[in-house]
């Protein structure tokens, strides 16, 4: 009895903590993109569980979590990606910008304009490189140099100088690594505000990851990025937030844990979370 | 060695015997596939060769086999695939485009789609009986070259679809998440991205669907397209005759030569035929070349 009593408060200080720490790293903060109680179903199965997780921006702010926790869907949710499957339902708010992106009378096409994405599997466009970056201007209907865009865009993925002699050329003759960052300059072509990565190293060998994250280090001056990773070295190293997601009993993923990176790895609040990082599962 | 090692050693032996079973088993099959073809092809060939020409393509049929021609069917054929590619083309690939990008997947959609399993598979003499009372009677447009080609385009419409959907299948999602992904729209996803890519597959199959038209013969006999044309068609309401029907016309005929025009008929049919596939195989190459980038 005393002991279900000293759990509970102890367990209930915990709670405070994280929600304290959360608000703490929110306030130093903007917050670009905000979830509230959002719930996810693909037809009857849930997949997300009264997700509440805060973007800030010009951060890098990782998920991670064991395959099948929904982090993939998560982050889908935050550019409406997920509108493309059928089953798909969400409840509850996904703020950008203070605008909730799923209410009534909003484009997705408009939101994913300024929501760039970057996939786990490299997949550029069977084009030329040129093309690839153009592609997101042009559909846009921006105005102005075509050329500058391009290559504005290519330096900043740190491509530039591999491909600026062989533009034209198809993109698929470029190596992993190096589609994976002309993917990353097709993002930032359309000038978005916030770039969301879905394990965007899982297909890449370790030097190629390294760029990529230097890249990632760089992008953070002026862009928030969201990273799905089931490395957790890689969200050790790179993210100044950390989501950790666990799937319950039901098979819903839930938010287990949420903080600056720091302190979700060296004091994790949760049992699970530290199970995980420890490597006890997952 | 143990018992383990001797009976794998046995079991490899059996294994190996199995899979060179199978390559002589493949061999055969092929073997005969093309011996059968060339039997045929050296027959047509040896008793049709000598009459084709250009006396062959540009004269009217005749009642002296020597005097015969095919110009009639010839120019029938022409002018009948040209307008069953006009109508088969946009409607098939545009219904392919839209049950694979568009239509919601429920009930109906899925109804639509056995349906139009089903029809592909319906003898094509039914659909001449369609032909017949629909565009030849009830819109009445006679026997003419516009009727057989509506009833050819409804013929190869499943064909044209069901390859389409499977060569838009086949375009890989991350394409599609890509597009998407920089703000395109669904029209901008599927005009610039997918379909480029689909683009050789969906050839490959209106050519597969245009070569079953051009041999049909079922279908235009029922809609009562001619038997004996001493004309070339000037308009696409003129009456008509196609080379397949010529051919049949001849081979039925009880004079050696006329057997040899039905042969020498049959080598015009396929060059015509190895010609359309010929053009749709450059056309899948250039496609192809230009999306993989050599």
């Amino acid at each position: 009895m005393i002991e279900q009593l000293l759990t509970d408060v102890v367990r209930e200080r915990q709670m405070s903590q994280t929600i304290e720490r959360q608000a703490a790293a929110a306030d130093a903060l903007d917050r670009v993109i905000e979830t509230r109680g959002l719930n996810v179903w693909y037809g009857d199965f849930q997949a997300l569980r009264d997700i509440n997780l805060g973007v800030a921006a010009r951060r890098i702010s990782a998920i991670i979590g064991p395959s099948g926790c929904g982090k993939s869907t998560l982050i889908r949710c935050l550019n409406r990606m997920n509108d493309l499957i059928p089953s798909f339902r969400a409840e509850g708010e996904v703020l950008f910008e203070e605008q909730n992106i799923y209410e009534r009378g909003i484009d997705p096409v408009e939101v994913r304009r300024r929501i760039g994405m970057v996939f786990q599997k490299p997949n550029p466009f069977p084009k030329s490189i040129y093309e690839n970056v153009a592609f997101g201007a042009r559909v846009n209907g921006y105005v102005g140099r075509l050329n500058e865009i391009v290559e504005r865009a290519l330096r900043q993925a740190a491509l530039w100088d591999e491909v600026k002699d062989k533009l034209h050329k198809n993109a698929l003759t470029l190596s992993g690594g190096q589609q994976q960052r002309l993917c990353i300059a097709r993002a930032l072509a359309i000038e978005p505000e916030v770039i969301l990565m879905d394990e965007p190293c899982s297909a890449l060998d370790p030097v190629a990851t390294l760029k990529i994250e230097d890249l990632m280090r760089e992008l953070t001056e002026r862009y928030a990025i969201v990273i799905v990773t089931h490395n957790m070295q890689q969200a050790a190293r790179v993210a100044d937030f950390s989501a950790v997601m666990m799937m319950a009993e039901d098979r819903a993923g839930e938010m287990i844990e949420y903080g600056p990176t720091r302190e979700v790895f060296t004091n994790p609040k949760e049992k699970r979370t530290e199970d995980y990082i420890t490597g006890r599962f997952g | 060695m143990s018992i383990a090692e001797a009976s794998f050693g046995k079991r490899l032996r059996a294994r190996k015997a199995t899979a060179a079973g199978f390559v002589v088993l493949c061999l055969l099959a092929t073997a005969f596939a093309v011996a059968a073809l060339a039997v045929l092809l050296v027959d047509v060939t040896r008793e049709g060769i000598s009459r084709v020409g250009l006396d062959f393509i540009n004269s009217f049929p005749s009642r002296n086999p020597e005097n015969a021609g095919i110009k009639a069917a010839l120019y029938g054929t022409i002018w009948m695939m040209a307008f069953t590619a006009a109508f088969a083309i946009p409607i098939g690939v545009g219904a392919a485009i839209y049950l694979e990008e568009y239509a919601p997947r429920n009930w109906l959609t899925r109804i639509i789609q056995t349906n139009i399993a089903n029809l592909a598979g319906v003898p094509s003499i039914i659909y001449g009986i369609l032909g017949l009372a629909l565009f030849v009677r009830a819109v009445d447009l006679g026997r003419s070259v516009i009727a057989g080609s509506l009833t050819m385009a409804l013929l190869i419409l499943p064909m044209v679809i069901i390859a389409g959907q499977e060569a838009l299948r086949a375009v890989p999602t991350s394409i599609r998440e890509a597009a998407y992904a920089v703000g395109a729209s669904r029209w901008q996803v599927v005009s610039r991205q997918v379909l480029p890519v689909a683009l050789p597959g969906v050839l490959t199959g209106i050519i597969l669907a245009l070569s079953r038209a051009i041999g049909e013969s079922a279908p235009l006999i029922v809609m009562g397209a001619l038997l004996y044309v001493p004309f070339t068609p000037d308009s696409p309401f003129d009456r008509f005759t196609v080379l397949p029907i010529q051919i049949f016309n001849w081979a039925s005929r009880p004079q050696a030569g006329f057997h040899e025009n039905a042969a020498a008929g049959i080598i015009v049919l396929l060059a015509v035929l190895l010609s359309m596939n010929a053009i749709a195989i450059i056309l899948r190459n250039y496609f192809q070349a230009r999306t993989r980038g050599r």
